[in-house]
């Protein structure tokens, strides 16, 4: 069970933002954006050993005293990231990629949404509760 | 069954924005209107199709994308030669490409030919505007039902 989750565009711009505890809300945007530094690091061709790497899975960007972070890049570089609460020991990686690859199958049903223009924040409610369903583990 | 529901709907896709057009200038057909539709379905498609994929390595790379899985899921087959000059400039040829394989072979429909390509062009671009490649793609068809798209990669 993870606490947050993020969806930034390829022009590191927030797209979307769910909080499990809305007060934390603004620490964890704070958080979050901070990572972006390490997934362009991730992502850099020059970088060697990363960019052997080809899975859009990116592992575990960095860890704080209360949480750690994990990032996830699409071939068309939408950037998710999931907060995890560094206490919460029973999250294994497999299944923090497989939140991920969900979240980028309902992040595809968005795109493919005739109403929704690419590129712009994401404010539907059903995206909102599917993500929200997906990091707190209840489907 | 959904094979003939695309074909279908694509050329009515085409009926409907040239009966839009403006009437008065018959010899010019206008097909941005086409091109752009095309342009926002391959923007949203390659979300999706690229999804299971590994990250691109190159350029090339992404290019072969586009000639096997990505022509395989839109016209059930794949291209059939691709080729290019390594400075951005890419040639994919299909011998039997499926919008034009309808029409008779002959020269008589060869000039109706630009808009039945008009859509294809517009999703190539479209989905390698999304993948971070832009680009100018135009088409060129010598004979029915083969069909040239050029591909020229805008360097920044």
């Amino acid at each position: 069970m993870a606490v947050c989750a993020a969806i930034v565009g390829k022009d590191n711009s927030p797209k979307f933002f769910c909080c499990v505890n809305p007060d934390e809300e603004l620490a964890f945007q704070f958080k979050v954006l901070s990572s972006l530094d390490i997934i362009e690091e991730k992502l850099n061709p020059t970088n060697k050993s990363a960019s052997d790497n080809r899975e859009l899975y990116l592992g575990q960007l960095y860890s704080l005293e209360t949480c750690k972070i994990y990032g996830y890049v699409t071939n068309t570089k939408i950037k998710f990231i999931i907060v995890v609460d560094s206490t919460n020991m029973a999250l294994r990686d497999n299944e923090i990629r497989s939140m991920f690859r969900r979240m980028h199958s309902e992040y595809a049903d968005m795109v493919s949404n005739p109403f929704y223009i690419p590129g712009e924040a994401i404010t539907s409610k059903m995206f909102d509760a599917n993500i929200k369903s997906i990091i707190t583990g209840t489907v | 069954m959904e094979d003939t529901l695309l074909d279908l709907l694509h050329s009515e896709i085409i009926n409907y924005t040239l009966q839009n057009g403006d009437e008065k200038d018959k010899k010019e057909e206008d097909l941005s209107g086409l091109e752009y539709i095309g342009f926002s379905t391959g923007y949203r498609i390659i979300e999706r199709l690229t999804k299971e994929m590994p990250r691109f390595k190159d350029e090339l790379d992404t290019m072969k994308f586009i000639c096997t899985d990505f022509w395989l899921a839109v016209y059930k087959k794949q291209i059939d030669n691709l080729r290019t000059n390594h400075q951005g400039v890419y040639v994919l040829q299909d011998n039997a490409f499926r919008f034009l394989s309808r029409l008779s072979s002959g020269k008589q429909y060869l000039e109706a030919a630009p808009r039945y390509v008009a859509f294809t062009c517009g999703v190539i671009r479209g989905s390698l505007a999304n993948l971070s490649i832009q680009c100018l793609v135009t088409a060129e068809v010598q004979s029915l039902p083969s069909c040239k798209f050029h591909i020229q990669v805008q360097r920044m």
